[in-house]
């Protein structure tokens, strides 16, 4: 089994969407590499203005600069595209922040055998992470919709935290969305309707480890409205046909 | 109003709702384009099946004559539109301009790489 882990993960890529996170990004690096043996680490560094694509860099990371801010979904889609034309099965998104630890993705790598997208939960019971009012309410609103629609429970749908298959990193180098929200609920929605299977295993999820987050108050209190637009949206649009695989090579 | 005025502002502010959501949904129009549309077009559908609600709106705010209110929203909501597009396009603009030179720098790179390749190899190639 665990000669099985390490071949998987020689096939995993570790994309790392980072926006000004030079504090957290080379520890982040460090840790995935130190944790996860075999496994290749692209941090997308999405028009920072700060040093953290030197810091990826020297802390062995391959780095995909972007000129323009694309947003997470627009650097996961490039994440994405880079590990098709790279041969690699599996990607795990993982936070440049510190908030992922890196142990979960072996987890939810072992997840992929069964499924095409396995999400790490944070309110799964494991760990310390919480939030509260509208956001959490939000969550939950949106967690309970899309349970029913994958066919799965699902309590933490907003979770960047994930990994995806083969045919989950084909979808998604075609189509993965780039509004806010949309990159991880719409993302679910595209998978299920495309038939994709999705399972959550629990994982432990850390205050970050520097830097400051991307939301503030006012970003919080239009969550809600935001989110049930993306999943309108994600709902009416037509399904989209998983693209079939390129031969390996 | 006649019936036929009743049912026209109600068919028209449906027509306005498909456009929008059909839009939407081929990805002709992404989310945050669509927004002020879609809100104008709820608003214009509850005036259209309430009309007795223009009256009373207006009447709290204290607009005389109902139907300036109607224009008055209908121009805000341009106005907004309007605002919001050239400020997208400002961005595209400057998006663009940050994409062209990115690429320029990137083919004199490539330049200068074929240059020294060709330097490397040209004993060889060139007798
Ligand atoms: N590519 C990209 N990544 C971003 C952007 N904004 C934030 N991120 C990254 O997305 C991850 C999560 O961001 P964070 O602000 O911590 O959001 P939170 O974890 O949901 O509170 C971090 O790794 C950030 O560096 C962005 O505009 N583009
Ligand atoms: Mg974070």
């Amino acid at each position: 089994m665990m000669g099985g882990m390490s071949a998987a993960l020689e096939r995993t890529l570790i994309v790392m969407p980072a926006f000004n996170e030079e504090e957290a990004v080379g520890a982040v690096v460090r840790e995935v590499y130190a944790t996860l043996p075999g496994v290749h680490c692209l941090v997308v560094d999405d028009g920072s203005h700060d040093d953290t694509a030197r810091r990826a860099e020297a802390a062995g990371a391959t780095v995909l600069r972007l000129p323009i801010n694309l947003g997470v979904g627009g650097a996961m889609r490039a994440g994405f595209k880079y590990a098709l034309a790279q041969g690699f099965d599996n990607v795990v998104q993982v936070d440049s922040d510190g908030q992922h630890d890196p142990a979960g993705v072996t987890e939810l790598v072992a997840g992929l055998e069964h499924h095409d997208l396995v999400l790490g939960a944070r309110f799964a019971g494991v760990g310390e992470y919480t939030v509260r009012g509208p956001r959490r309410w939000a969550m939950r609103t949106l967690s309970g919709i899309l349970s029913r629609l994958t066919g799965t429970k699902l309590t933490d749908t907003t979770s960047g935290f994930r990994a995806s298959g083969p045919r989950a990193v084909a979808l998604f180098a075609q189509h993965y969305p780039s509004e806010y929200l949309g990159d991880t609920v719409e993302s679910l929605v595209i998978a299920s309707r495309s038939k994709l299977t999705v399972a959550q295993v629990p994982v432990a999820m850390r205050p970050r480890a520097g830097g400051v987050p991307s939301h503030n108050p006012y970003k919080a209190a239009v969550y809600l409205g935001r989110a049930g637009m993306a999943l309108f949206v994600a709902l009416i649009r037509p399904p989209v046909l998983v693209p079939k695989p390129v031969a390996a090579g | 109003m006649s019936l036929a005025v009743y049912i026209l502002g109600i068919v028209a502010a449906l027509f306005t709702l498909g456009v929008v959501i059909e839009s939407l949904r081929r990805r002709h129009l992404r989310e945050r384009h669509a927004i002020w549309w879609l809100a104008a077009g709820l608003v214009a559908l509850v005036i259209g099946i309430f009309p007795n609600l223009l009256g009373i709106v207006a009447g709290w705010l204290g607009v005389t004559v109902p139907i300036n209110l109607v224009f008055f929203l209908s121009i805000a909501v341009l106005f907004l539109v309007s605002i919001q597009h050239s400020g997208e396009l400002t961005e595209l603009e400057s998006e663009t301009r940050t994409l062209a030179e990115a690429v320029a720098l990137q083919e004199l790179r490539i330049k200068e790489l074929e240059r020294s390749l060709a330097e490397a190899l040209g004993p060889k190639r060139n007798p």
